[in-house]
């Protein structure tokens, strides 16, 4: 009589353990999902008295003047997006050409190995390494190019001179090799999952390799290759360090690409620190605009991410 | 198109067609290898013209892998490494002059796992035709009846030609695959277990297809199934380790076969 | 259907004109392939550059004692940056004391009790979400929730907006780990009697733990790195820290700083303090991908 009690007994036992430990895995979790809410709520209650201020103004006003309390984003808006968009287009040939390279076997594998590394590689070095090294090296490279670019076609408005060296410009290219691993790493998969049959139907048709590529390939990747460039665009858009190193932090605006400019996130960075009062909370309401610019092309960007594995899912 | 009697084909060729061509394709002591493992040993085969010719044997034991050889659909994978020759009409495929685009023209491939692209049923067919240049209106749309006509797919989707391939069922998808490949004239179909993804009702119209095409191509087609093999080649080869066991009439090969390792296979005792 | 079988004798004539595109489209293919190599190749440059001028300029000042002195004051020669360092190490450590335990238990959660939940793919999205949030806002939302209320700069704040940072790629790199982990070990667990708890402790997370690690490695990696969430909740000290609770050096901060100072001197610490952190973040990440090789 005794032994199914037991019995009965380590069942009750095991039970009490797992509903303890999943408790404890569910409060993790919505600790986890809390933690957006909770940036979001804080970030607003401290632009509050900022935002009650200002209103819409805020987004359109170039005033940025601390001193007289006067507050506005809209130069530091426009600067977010054109050198984000500039720099997607220095990135996008070069990173589609290397997944491209890294997917295809034009070279032997060691050779696409050393690549692949690089990307790697260039991915992980820190934003301010960046910043240090855009300092010494490209501002000069970028500024003598700019110089040039003014003597040719200074009569184009975003030509214009006189050449910065921390402009808009230059902050672009670092920002351009910064993102260029997302953009390989995204697009390569897309590529790589290109079913290996849809290639091989292209060659066995007479397509010389680009003919598959442009033709077959590329079409099928392209949603992958798509959200790729958004989520790049949606980095480059946050990315703050050496964008504030070497962008010039003007809230002047210029037509002109080699102009200092100066963008949100290098906002926040540069004056955070030392901000009072009513300057906090304008600080907190274009902290907020980044937020929601961000999380905006992010969604977009995992939005196309998801439909592209639908599709090819169908395809396979 | 002349409808011939299925009986009449061989024999009686009709005048406007040139007289059977025994060496039509054919592998001349070749070897192939995938890095240090060869995968095909002193392959000597010689593939008669308007006739279909299949491939049988256990995986592994080379029979694709010399299909892919034709048209050099192996020398994608790298590492790998031929010896010898294949002809073809007495030409050599290797041979300097020939670009490997005009080559896989020449001789269409059909494979395992339909594999339309993305695109229109249309775009599909012209595929060929576009990238080696063409993109008149009338001779495309010319190709494409002619071509889904010829893979006996026309009736079933001449209205729907602009909507996408991979909203077809699979036994279609096949079909356009093969009318795709006819498309650019070949004079060389090579297929790659073309029904072994196909439900047996698809399977059949595949197979009907295939022989009513051999009266303007010469097919070679790979199998695991003896039975597709005896309902519709003319002729069959039996690989075993990456040789070439037996080659004889298909009718032979299944009575009779000279080789018992032909016999053990085609009796079901291995393989 | 017309001749489609019939051949003229030498297949490869087809006609002229169609056997000179074949050429030409050849050559396209070739220039094509050229151009797409010589892009990919040019990558390397901005990486050569940044390596040789790391080592550079970074190497004349890499002594001991660097690791050991605290940072010079404005136009003085001679110190190092041991506050900084240890500043880094101390926040990226309370950054994962606090975001570990979140990830990894929120990992459990969503792939081990309950996948299809709300709550569960409430969890997915938001970490992606996380993941996309520019860095610098983990450092606002550290300055409204505890440098704000602290009314001071802290390592505990710069520690808070870093475990912001690393959470989503714990959480997001232990479910994939788990998701890795065979049906068959949970199934035969179970068949054996055990209760879900002791298959996911004895079982689950043994088998997921090296490709966790790899997560936690990249999030280390990545967090060392950042300059913008700690630049105005730890913000900066030219001393050795006594507390959680006051302002702290960290790597990259003092490479900021001292990059944009005139001092010839404190340029060249700032190189050596960017080919310190390099070489610790690479280790962080060839550490990740060996475990991660490892498991596989």
């Amino acid at each position: 009589m005794s032994a199914p009690t037991s019995q009965s007994n380590s069942l009750a036992h095991y039970k009490s353990g797992p509903d303890f430990f999943r408790l404890l895995c569910w409060l993790a979790s919505a600790v986890t999902v809390l933690t957006l809410g909770w940036i979001i709520f804080k970030i607003v209650e401290s632009a509050w008295p900022a935002i009650h201020k200002f209103g819409w103004d805020f987004l359109t006003s170039s005033a940025w003047l601390p001193n007289r309390e006067r507050f506005g984003v809209f130069p530091f808006i426009v600067g977010t997006v054109v050198s984000s968009f500039v720099a997607i287009l220095m990135a996008f040939p070069l990173g589609l050409a290397i997944a491209i390279f890294l997917s295809e076997n034009f070279l032997p594998a060691p050779v696409r190995q050393v690549i692949r590394f690089v990307v790697e590689m260039l991915a992980a070095i820190p934003s301010v390494v960046y910043g240090l090294w855009g300092i010494f090296v490209v501002i000069p490279l970028s500024k003598s190019f700019a110089d040039w670019m003014v003597s040719v076609f200074g009569g184009v408005p975003i030509f214009a001179g006189p050449a910065y060296g921390n402009s808009l410009f230059t902050a672009s290219i670092v920002l351009a090799i910064m993102i260029l691993p997302t953009i390989t790493a995204i697009s390569r998969n897309s590529l790589s999952s290109v079913p290996k049959t849809l290639r091989e139907g292209a060659y066995a048709l007479g397509s010389t390799r680009w003919e598959a590529i442009l033709g077959v390939i590329l079409p099928s990747a392209a949603p992958g290759i798509v959200a790729a460039t958004i989520l790049a665009l949606g980095r480059a858009m946050g990315e703050t360090m050496a964008v504030a190193m070497l962008i010039g932090n003007s809230s002047r605006l210029s037509w002109s690409i080699f102009s200092p400019a100066g963008t949100l996130a290098g906002l926040l960075a540069n004056q955070f620190g030392e901000a009072q009062e009513l300057q906090v909370n304008s600080l907190m309401y274009a902290a907020l605009i980044l937020i929601i610019i961000t999380l905006f092309v992010n969604m977009i960007g995992e939005a196309v991410l998801r439909y592209t594995q639908h599709q090819t899912a169908g395809i396979r | 198109m002349p409808i011939v009697d299925q009986q009449m084909t061989k024999q009686t060729s009709p005048n406007s067609n040139p007289p059977v061509r025994k060496d039509f394709l054919a592998a001349k002591d070749f070897n192939f290898f995938y890095g240090k493992k060869q995968a095909l040993y002193d392959i000597n085969i010689e593939i008669p013209e308007r006739q279909v010719t299949a491939f049988i044997g256990p995986s592994g034991c080379g029979k694709s892998t010399l299909l892919r050889n034709f048209n050099r659909m192996n020398e994608l994978i790298e590492g790998v490494r031929h010896e010898g020759d294949i002809r073809l009409l007495g030409k050599s495929i290797y041979d300097k002059s020939v670009e490997v685009i005009s080559l896989r023209r020449s001789i269409g491939m059909v494979f395992q796992k339909s594999n339309p692209f993305p695109k229109s049923i249309y775009e599909n067919v012209v595929y060929g035709l576009r990238i080696s240049g063409q993109s008149k209106k009338s001779t495309l749309d010319e190709a494409v009846e002619r071509s889904l006509r010829g893979a006996a797919l026309w009736e079933e989707v001449k209205d729907r030609l602009h909507e996408s391939a991979l909203g077809l069922s699979g036994g279609q998808m096949q079909r356009l695959c093969i009318a795709r490949a006819i498309a650019n004239r070949p004079k060389v179909l090579l297929m790659d277990e073309p029904c072994s993804a196909l439900d047996p009702i698809a399977t059949v119209k595949v197979e009907e297809l295939i022989r009513e095409l051999k009266k303007e191509f010469t097919i070679v087609i790979v199998t695991h199934n003896m039975q597709q093999a005896t309902r519709c080649s003319d002729e069959t080869a039996f690989f075993y380790l990456g040789k070439l066991i037996e080659f004889d009439r298909t009718q032979k090969i299944f009575s009779n076969p000279s080789e018992k390792q032909t016999e053990d296979y085609i009796t079901g005792r291995f393989g | 259907m017309d001749n489609i079988g019939t051949h003229s004798l030498d297949f490869f004539e087809l006609d002229h004109n169609e056997n000179t595109k074949a050429m030409g489209r050849s050559l396209t293919n070739r220039i094509l392939t050229g151009i797409c190599v010589t892009l990919s190749l040019l990558t390397m440059i901005p990486l050569i550059s940044i390596i040789v001028l790391l080592l550079k300029n970074g190497l004349p000042l890499l002594s001991a004692s660097i690791f050991t002195e605290l940072p010079p004051a404005a136009g003085m020669t001679g110190g190092g940056f041991g506050n900084a360092i240890i500043g880094t190490l101390v926040m990226v450590g309370l950054g994962l004391a606090i975001s570990t335990p979140v990830g990894i238990l929120s990992a459990i959660f969503i792939n081990e009790y309950s996948q299809t939940s709300r709550l569960s793919r409430a969890v997915r999205f938001v970490a992606k979400l996380l993941t996309g949030i520019p860095s610098i806002i983990c450092g606002v939302f550290a300055f409204a929730i505890v440098v704000l209320p602290n009314q001071t700069f802290s390592a505990f704040a710069g520690g808070v907006a870093l475990s912001v940072l690393m959470l989503p790629t714990i959480l997001l790199t232990a479910e994939q780990a788990l998701m890795g982990v065979q049906n068959a070990y949970r199934e035969a667990s179970y068949g054996l009697g055990a209760t879900r708890f002791q298959t996911i402790v004895r079982v689950v997370l043994p088998d997921a733990l090296p490709a966790m690690m790899t997560g936690i490695m990249l999030a280390v990696a990545r967090a060392a790195g950042e300059t913008a969430p700690l630049i105005f909740t730890a913000l900066f000290s030219q001393y050795w820290a006594s507390s959680l609770n006051e302002p702290t050096a960290s790597l990259a901060v003092l490479i900021y700083n001292f990059s944009t100072v005139p001092f010839p001197h404190q340029v060249s610490m700032a190189w050596t303090a960017s080919l310190v952190l390099v070489a610790f973040v690479t280790i962080a990440n060839v550490a990740a991908q060996t475990i991660f090789a490892r498991k596989n």
